[in-house]
């Protein structure tokens, strides 16, 4: 709690300035695309909350591992605290891809691979939100959601390659790690891109720090009051 | 195990066990589909391994809570957590009994529906071979879902919100099957992949079932 109240303020600075200034430079001072206009300026906002959206997961599976382990009880909050953050990175994701893809592809909604597992996605976070606040004892509840998260991983992976399996998609693949090959994302984006990156990624610390401290203090609310009712 | 087994597969057979609950449901969709999309035989082959297969799911899922709820309000589910056999076990053969009851049922019936919904007769026994494949993997998720749950009440909805992402490949592969089945493909792919994912989830998910039990035993 000490640590994280320090690192806070300057957390919530850096979130601040990255995002200003990478979304700013992305919207305001890059280059339309020869092909498709301005829309290419969704890419800002799209692609880091796409990214987020799994990182949150993984960052959720992790925590979940902890709390099985060694019964850390942070990690096991760390790990609640970051779900509806990373499912409001889904939806972002989601619907700034509708905006883009009405225009480009000419319709909000495909039912391409990508966008199929990121429903999917999407419905693995709704579960596993709904799973926590339906269990009133904190213990189970951390278990049980525990257990869903690693189920849930193995099984967002399988339904990823099954819908790859099921259609041929329209969204292109990945072109940030595609340096020195052809077709690759220009250096006007790129920089401003990864600076977004970065300020998604530390936005998302943000949160779930601010997240974990909130229910931590509901945690030790909770069990004053059940002392005062016990005396 | 075995008298668990027969006790359980009595239960469901005895009134109010939902045996034939599944089934009726199963028939209803096959049903109601039609009289919603329209009569047009071109049509309804096209979406029958899809509609099929969703038919399926639902059934499964309807009994799904049934599981384990009423041994755990009973406090049979303490005894059977106190018998020598592991809880792992016991999630296995409850999965084994809800899947005679509900998937093998579901499969044998499966051709009825399929005339009903004007699939080409070729495609019957993958149809049935798809199911009979997938749907223990449904049972065996679902008892899953059911251990998750068994410790809240009204907990059905919450069950269905959890299980059916989970039952999103084992669609995507059973269906795909009957849909190549149908048109005449190479279907060895997508076969392979539902008995993996049945495989997998047989080998793997009674751990995971037990576990949450043994959370909910508490």
């Amino acid at each position: 709690m000490q640590l994280s109240a320090r690192v806070l303020p300057w957390l919530v600075g850096l979130t601040a300035v990255s995002l200003i200034l990478g979304l700013g430079w992305g919207f305001f001072f890059t280059p339309d695309d020869y092909k498709q206009g301005a829309t290419v300026k969704i890419l800002f906002i799209h692609v880091p909350a796409a990214m987020m959206a799994i990182n949150a997961w993984i960052m959720m599976l992790i925590t979940s591992l902890i709390w099985v382990v060694r019964r850390h009880h942070v990690s096991a909050l760390a790990a609640r605290a970051a779900a509806p953050a990373g499912l409001v990175f889904t939806l972002i994701a989601l619907v700034t891809g509708a905006f883009w893809g009405q225009p480009m592809w000419n319709t909000w909604w495909e039912w391409d691979p990508r966008l199929t597992s990121f429903l999917i996605l999407c419905l693995f976070y709704l579960g596993y939100i709904a799973l926590w606040s339906a269990i009133e004892d904190p213990d189970t509840a951390a278990d049980l959601t525990a257990v869903l998260c690693v189920v849930g991983s193995v099984f967002a992976l399988l339904s990823r390659y099954a819908v790859k399996f099921w259609n041929q998609g329209l969204h292109q693949d990945s072109t940030i790690l595609k340096v020195g090959e052809k077709d690759p994302l220009d250096v006007a984006y790129y920089v401003p891109l990864v600076i977004c990156i970065l300020g998604f990624v530390l936005f998302f610390i943000m949160i779930v720090l601010l997240r974990t401290r909130m229910l931590i203090r509901a945690r030790r609310l909770s069990v004053l009051q059940a002392r005062e009712r016990m005396a | 195990m075995i008298a668990l087994l027969k006790r359980d597969l009595l239960l469901s057979f005895r009134a109010g066990g939902g045996f034939g609950l599944g089934l009726a449901f199963f028939l209803l969709v096959a049903v109601l589909v039609p009289l919603g999309v329209g009569p047009e035989s071109g049509v309804l082959a096209t979406i029958a391994p899809g509609v099929l297969w969703v038919g399926a799911l639902l059934a499964c899922l309807l009994s799904l809570d049934r599981i384990f709820a009423l041994d755990y309000e009973d406090g049979s589910l303490d005894l059977l957590a106190t018998a020598p056999l592991p809880m792992e076990g016991v999630v296995a053969l409850k999965a084994v009994a809800h899947w005679l009851v509900t998937g093998l049922a579901l499969t044998l019936v499966s051709p009825l529906l399929a005339i009903l919904l004007s699939l080409p007769p070729v495609a019957w026994p993958w149809l049935m071979l798809s199911l009979a494949i997938g749907t223990p993997a449904l049972s065996v998720i679902g008892a899953f879902g059911a251990a998750l749950t068994v410790g809240i009440r009204r907990g059905g909805l919450l069950l269905s919100l959890l299980v059916l992402p989970l039952y999103l490949p084992t669609l995507i592969f059973g269906a795909e099957v009957v849909r190549r089945g149908a048109s005449g493909m190479a279907l060895t792919t997508p076969l392979a992949a539902l008995a993996a994912i049945t495989a997998g989830s047989l080998a793997l998910l009674p751990f995971a079932a037990a576990a949450a039990i043994r959370v909910n035993l508490r």
